[in-house]
């Protein structure tokens, strides 16, 4: 790639894989949580935090020399708040159908741990271009596991995927169904999304020995 | 070694520096898009109302309003008469659904006579009488329209909400919810109001029994189902002495 150098390059494959800050730094669960029922929620949430992430680590980067190192968290906090209420007031008056999708997700995202964890950990301490690449890359190694876990959540509990019935109907018993198979309302409440995380924490952890920490 | 970024006084011009600069972009923004911001929501209660009448473009699956560019036309020739229902009187505004039903409630509550807006709408020689309703989900408002005919048993529904969880609250507006209200009844067969609950464990999944007063419960999503039948039960009630009048 010519367009990134290779350390530049690692700020967006390092958080997809080795140093994903859902199941490595146990960032943004929360959210991870709340929304992964569907998986459409999982994708509007991913596409979210990617574009506010990417724009407030630019910013703050931009920011970091003059921000007082006593309120730096505060000033944080109104950054992220103000970049998602603009966007969300734009899109109320230029794109209403839109706005209604993502409105749920305002608050989400305002209170997502990764966004506050990727200002004070990195962008505070970095140029502006860096801290746009670790942004763009800590949001996708989110997209990445919000989906695979909004995919199982919604395939195993409503048996749709974005929607749609992928293993037959539910109530006319065809597909899948006929044979006896159910729906499993588990996996539509929370607790399931977190058993899930820790599933892939722990494929992830036995591919690569280095995850483990020693006691 | 002190930087000149920790001192008291940078920190405190820092902060009401901020605060300023944040709060006036905020407002200059808030202010200069309400127009079409309000603009929007109108447009949208329009929709919303033909939308529980039957006037939508509907594909299989997903709910589809009129778009927005002949919403106020479709709004002109499929509702025939807006009315407000204020204790015993009523009298006919065009400007009722505008009528903002949550500072009604809470007008209700402190003791004022409450305006409760109806719509008559016609299409294909049916007539539809919509009411607006709201109540409280798990974690923030939600609201909706419900189309009846004038024995009070419902033609069609539109729910939404403020903050519902997504893929479990947030599903009462999509379709396979919504369209279960098609045709349940209000009223019992001697004409007391009865309401429709959002029941769970309900054993007509299908929703073939229209005067169990039930439809099906979504999973995972108790609370907001709780609210629906709450709000279909405190706000479809006040209407009831319409209904009667109609009769008569």
């Amino acid at each position: 790639m010519g367009l990134l150098s290779k350390k530049d390059a690692k700020l967006i494959t390092d958080p997809l894989t080795d140093n994903n800050p859902i199941t490595i730094q146990v960032l943004g669960i929360c959210s991870a949580l709340a929304i992964t029922a569907e998986l459409k929620a999982s994708i509007v949430m991913s596409v979210s935090v990617l574009f506010v992430l990417g724009l407030g680590n630019v910013v703050i980067s931009l920011m970091r020399n003059i921000i007082p190192s006593k309120i730096r968290i505060i000033v944080q906090l109104i950054v992220v708040a103000t970049l998602v209420i603009i966007v969300d007031l734009v899109l109320k008056a230029f794109a209403y159908e839109l706005s209604k999708t993502l409105s749920v997700f305002v608050g989400l995202i305002i209170t997502n741990c990764i966004i506050m964890g990727r200002f004070e950990a990195f962008a505070l301490g970095n140029g502006p271009w860096k801290s746009f690449l670790d942004g763009v890359g800590n949001s996708l190694g989110y997209a990445v596991i919000l989906i695979i876990v909004g995919f199982f959540r919604e395939l195993l509990g409503s048996g749709t995927l974005l929607g749609i019935q992928v293993l037959g109907d539910p109530i006319e018993k065809t597909g899948l169904y006929a044979f006896g198979y159910e729906n499993n309302g588990f996996m539509l409440l929370s607790p399931m999304a977190l058993i899930v995380v820790g599933l892939i924490i722990w494929v992830q952890r036995s591919r690569n020995q280095a995850l483990i920490e020693e006691n | 070694m002190s930087k000149k970024t920790d001192s008291n006084s940078y920190t405190m011009i820092f902060a009401i520096g901020m605060v300023l600069v944040v709060g006036s972009l905020l407002a200059f923004l808030a202010s200069s898009l309400k127009p079409n911001i309000s603009e929007n929501k109108r447009i949208e209660k329009q929709q919303n109302i033909l939308y529980a009448m039957g006037v939508n473009e509907n594909d299989e699956s997903s709910a589809i309003f009129v778009s927005t560019s002949v919403a106020e036309q479709e709004f002109q020739k499929y509702i025939k008469k807006q009315l407000v229902i204020e204790g015993d009187n009523f009298s006919e505004d065009d400007k009722a659904y505008m009528i903002d039903v949550k500072k009604e409630k809470s007008k209700a509550k402190n003791g004022g006579t409450r305006k409760l807006p109806l719509f008559v709408g016609e299409k294909d020689g049916k007539t539809f009488y919509i009411a607006p309703i709201r109540g409280k989900g798990l974690w923030d408002a939600i609201w909706g329209y419900v189309a009846m005919d004038e024995n009070m048993i419902v033609q069609g529904a539109y729910f939404d909400h403020k903050g519902e969880t997504p893929g479990l609250g947030a599903n009462i507006k999509y379709r396979f919810f919504m369209d279960d209200f098609k045709g349940e009844h209000l009223l019992d067969a001697s004409g007391n109001f009865k309401g429709i609950r959002v029941a769970k464990g309900n054993n007509d999944p299908k929703n073939d029994e229209k005067t169990d007063y039930e439809v099906d419960a979504i999973a995972g999503a108790t609370i907001t189902g709780d609210g629906v039948s709450a709000m279909i039960k405190s706000d479809l009630k006040l209407y009831v002495d319409y209904f009667k009048t109609l009769k008569q």
